[in-house]
């Protein structure tokens, strides 16, 4: 379960997050919604522990431990995982020497064995081919030359891989096409268990459609300005945004 | 009046030039090589060792560098041969056909002595002693003569190869050259090859240098590489001397007509080091790719000083070097790219990239293009920075701990210099320097 409090980030003297409250359960999927520039992406770089952040006050407590202080690598093995909005090309880095690595390191936290490379490669081929991902992909340099969509699938590939406890999807639907939203909600859906927690962030209800939502959060100036049931998100695509916009800046 | 000038000579300066005249008559020299060797002499008497001042070494002052000459190394005992042996690590896995040169010397029982067919070694001390008639290749390359450390090599060498791949030869297994020094105290080693590839033959030649222990020696090497028409060739060379040496390293290239020619320097030892390429394009279409790879830390010193002179038309060269900067060292990249008046349709691309790990490390860039050539495309940059934190963050985000995050990028910054190896054996055995070098850092 994860428990953000008061959380107040700055970056650059500028107030990104504004005292934000919010709790996902365990086994729950909440999805938070907002406009741009209302601080979604911060607050999952800030979970995530990305450096350049500022963090005024609050606590970010999963299962009931603060995370805060924790090295991005530390929130991973505690069991984190964030799907960029952007995921990064790493020209020179094979996809799969980044995935093996990756794997290897998570299971040495936590003092399990390294997985042999036919286990390795059986697990990836797996995870790959219900992802739709050809395996000359990932022959390739981590998300080199990739379209938007394949970088958006090897992100969900990694989740399956990793087997996190607390998902971040960041705008996982953005730049997708119909078919490439499908599969991606496809993987995310096959990773849904009563002991794994979702946190998608997303402007269009679309993406809600094809990943189903037990809560939907909206976030506005950096708050989470109203919270409800998956029908909360009918209503802002049907109404936008701007009435929290302005109910925040009141 | 009478105003005398008077020439202030460092302590090393004075040994370099009252060592000669003593050995002058003793060194084997063949006949041949007798007026290159005066003439690499007067260059010293003349204007000493470079230092800051001289443009070319304005960020390597040798003058500073070689306080003191050591002395030029003796043949090895048999204890200093076995102690260098179980030493040399460079490439002991690969399948390769092996020459041992121990404090400079030939080292025959350490050696191969059954050669491919087409392929021609003589040790240079039989060489020089014997008048080699290739001997005459020595010295091709004009602008490598007036640099001081190639004139102090050619003063003073005595002993390395003479190789020659025949016509038409095509050589299976990469030719190691490994040279060891293990003598207790300091010593200078003055090591010369020279390979002529013959028409259409090819070769990957590697050559590693290693320092059995912690003296502070002066090896100084020079490969001089003759490509005649059609000739393929893959060098690699491996600086990993020893902590305290001063390692001067010289190689030629001159390049006949539609040669293919790729040479990667992989450094990451001596305390100082230089390793010059003077490359010249004297035959129409031929490719080059000279690339490095320097890793260094601690208060280490490396510099790469290249000089490619497309001297016909319908050329083209690729550099790429990487450098890794660790701790308080300092690592230089001077290129320079001539395109000579008739040299159309050259085409050249020299890049220089550094990574700085810490504050205290420093690199400098200096790439230079001198275009005479109206139709040419050349292009030269450099970059010099911290690793990228977006990607370090994206790795640990999957759970990486920092250190094997840098390790990963920095292997595959590396890696690019590095992947142009063909040969698997050769380029495994790179590979494992540089994950060893990122091992030792943590």
């Amino acid at each position: 379960m994860l428990e953000i409090k008061n959380l107040t980030v700055r970056v650059d003297d500028k107030t990104i997050l504004d005292g934000l409250n919010l709790t996902v359960k365990t086994g729950e999927v909440a999805a938070i919604m907002g406009p741009n520039g209302s601080g979604k992406s911060t607050l999952s770089y800030v979970v995530a522990g990305r450096p350049d952040y500022e963090v005024l006050d609050g606590e970010v407590l999963l299962n009931g431990e603060n995370i805060l202080a924790m090295e991005p690598d530390e929130r991973a093995a505690a069991g984190v995982f964030l799907a960029f909005q952007y995921p990064l090309e790493i020209p020179g880095v094979g996809t799969m020497t980044f995935l093996k690595a990756a794997l290897n390191a998570q299971l040495k936290a936590k003092g399990m064995a390294e997985l042999t490379t036919p286990e390795f490669i059986k697990r990836v081929n797996a995870a790959a081919a219900s992802l739709e991902i050809p395996k000359d992909m990932l022959k390739r340099a981590l998300n080199v030359g990739f379209s938007g969509g394949e970088k958006k699938r090897m992100e969900i590939l990694q989740m399956a891989l990793l087997q996190p406890s607390f998902c971040i999807l960041d705008e996982t639907d953005s730049g997708l096409d119909i078919d490439a939203l499908r599969i991606v909600a496809d993987g995310v859906n096959a990773l849904r268990s009563p002991e794994r927690s979702f946190l998608v962030i997303t402007h269009y209800q679309r993406l809600l459609n094809h990943i189903v939502p037990d809560s939907v959060h909206v976030m506005a100036n950096g708050r989470i300005v109203r919270s409800g049931g998956p029908e909360l998100a009918l209503e802002l695509e049907a109404n936008g945004y701007a009435e929290y916009s302005l109910q925040a800046a009141e | 009046m009478n105003a005398e000038l008077k020439v202030i000579r460092t302590a090393a300066e004075q040994a370099l030039i009252q060592r000669f005249p003593a050995l002058r008559d003793t060194l084997p020299h063949g006949g041949i090589v007798k007026p290159l060797r005066d003439a690499a002499y007067d260059l010293l008497v003349r204007r000493g060792l470079p230092h800051r001042r001289v443009e070319e070494w304005k960020y390597t002052d040798l003058r500073a560098l070689m306080r003191e000459a050591a002395p030029l190394a003796e043949k090895p005992s048999a204890e200093e041969i076995a102690v260098a042996l179980s030493a040399a690590r460079a490439f002991a896995d690969a399948d390769v056909g092996r020459l041992t040169f121990v404090n400079g010397h030939f080292a025959p029982g350490a050696s191969d002595h059954e050669l491919p067919a087409g392929l021609e070694v003589v040790p240079l001390a039989e060489a020089l002693a014997g008048g080699h008639p290739l001997l005459a290749e020595i010295g091709a390359i004009e602008p490598a003569r007036d640099n001081a450390a190639y004139a102090i090599n050619t003063a003073f060498m005595s002993d390395g190869a003479v190789i020659r791949v025949a016509a038409g030869t095509a050589l299976a297994r990469p030719l190691h050259l490994r040279f060891v020094t293990s003598a207790p105290a300091a010593v200078s080693t003055a090591t010369r090859v020279l390979v002529v590839v013959e028409e259409g033959a090819s070769l990957t030649l590697v050559e590693s240098h290693e320092g059995e222990n912690g003296a502070a020696h002066q090896p100084n090497d020079v490969v001089e590489i003759v490509a005649r028409d059609g000739a393929k060739i893959r060098h690699v060379r491996l600086n990993a001397e020893g902590p305290r040496a001063l390692a001067l390293s010289t190689l030629t290239a001159r390049l006949g007509a539609d040669v293919s020619f790729d040479s990667l320097n992989v450094t990451t030892g001596a305390a100082a080091s230089r390793h010059q390429v003077f490359l010249t394009f004297a035959g129409e279409h031929s490719k080059a790719n000279v690339n490095g790879a320097t890793m260094v830390k601690g208060s280490q010193h490396a510099d790469t000083t290249l000089f490619v002179d497309h001297a016909v038309p319908h050329c083209e060269s690729r550099e790429l070097f990487k450098t890794v900067i660790d701790g308080e060292a300092t690592g230089v990249f001077q290129g320079k790219i001539v395109v000579r008046p008739h040299a159309q349709k050259t085409d050249g691309r020299m890049m220089s990239a550094a990574v700085l790990l810490s504050e205290g490390g420093a690199m400098n860039n200096k790439p230079e293009l001198e275009i005479f050539a109206d139709d040419v495309q050349c292009a030269h940059g450099a970059t010099c920075g911290e690793l990228d934190d977006n990607l370090l963050f994206y790795l640990m985000a999957r759970g990486l701990p920092r250190p094997e995050a840098e390790t990963l990028l920095l292997q595959a910054f590396l890696g690019e210099a590095i992947e142009v190896v063909e040969h698997e054996g050769v380029r495994e055995g790179l590979i494992e320097v540089v994950t060893g070098w990122l091992a030792e850092r943590h």
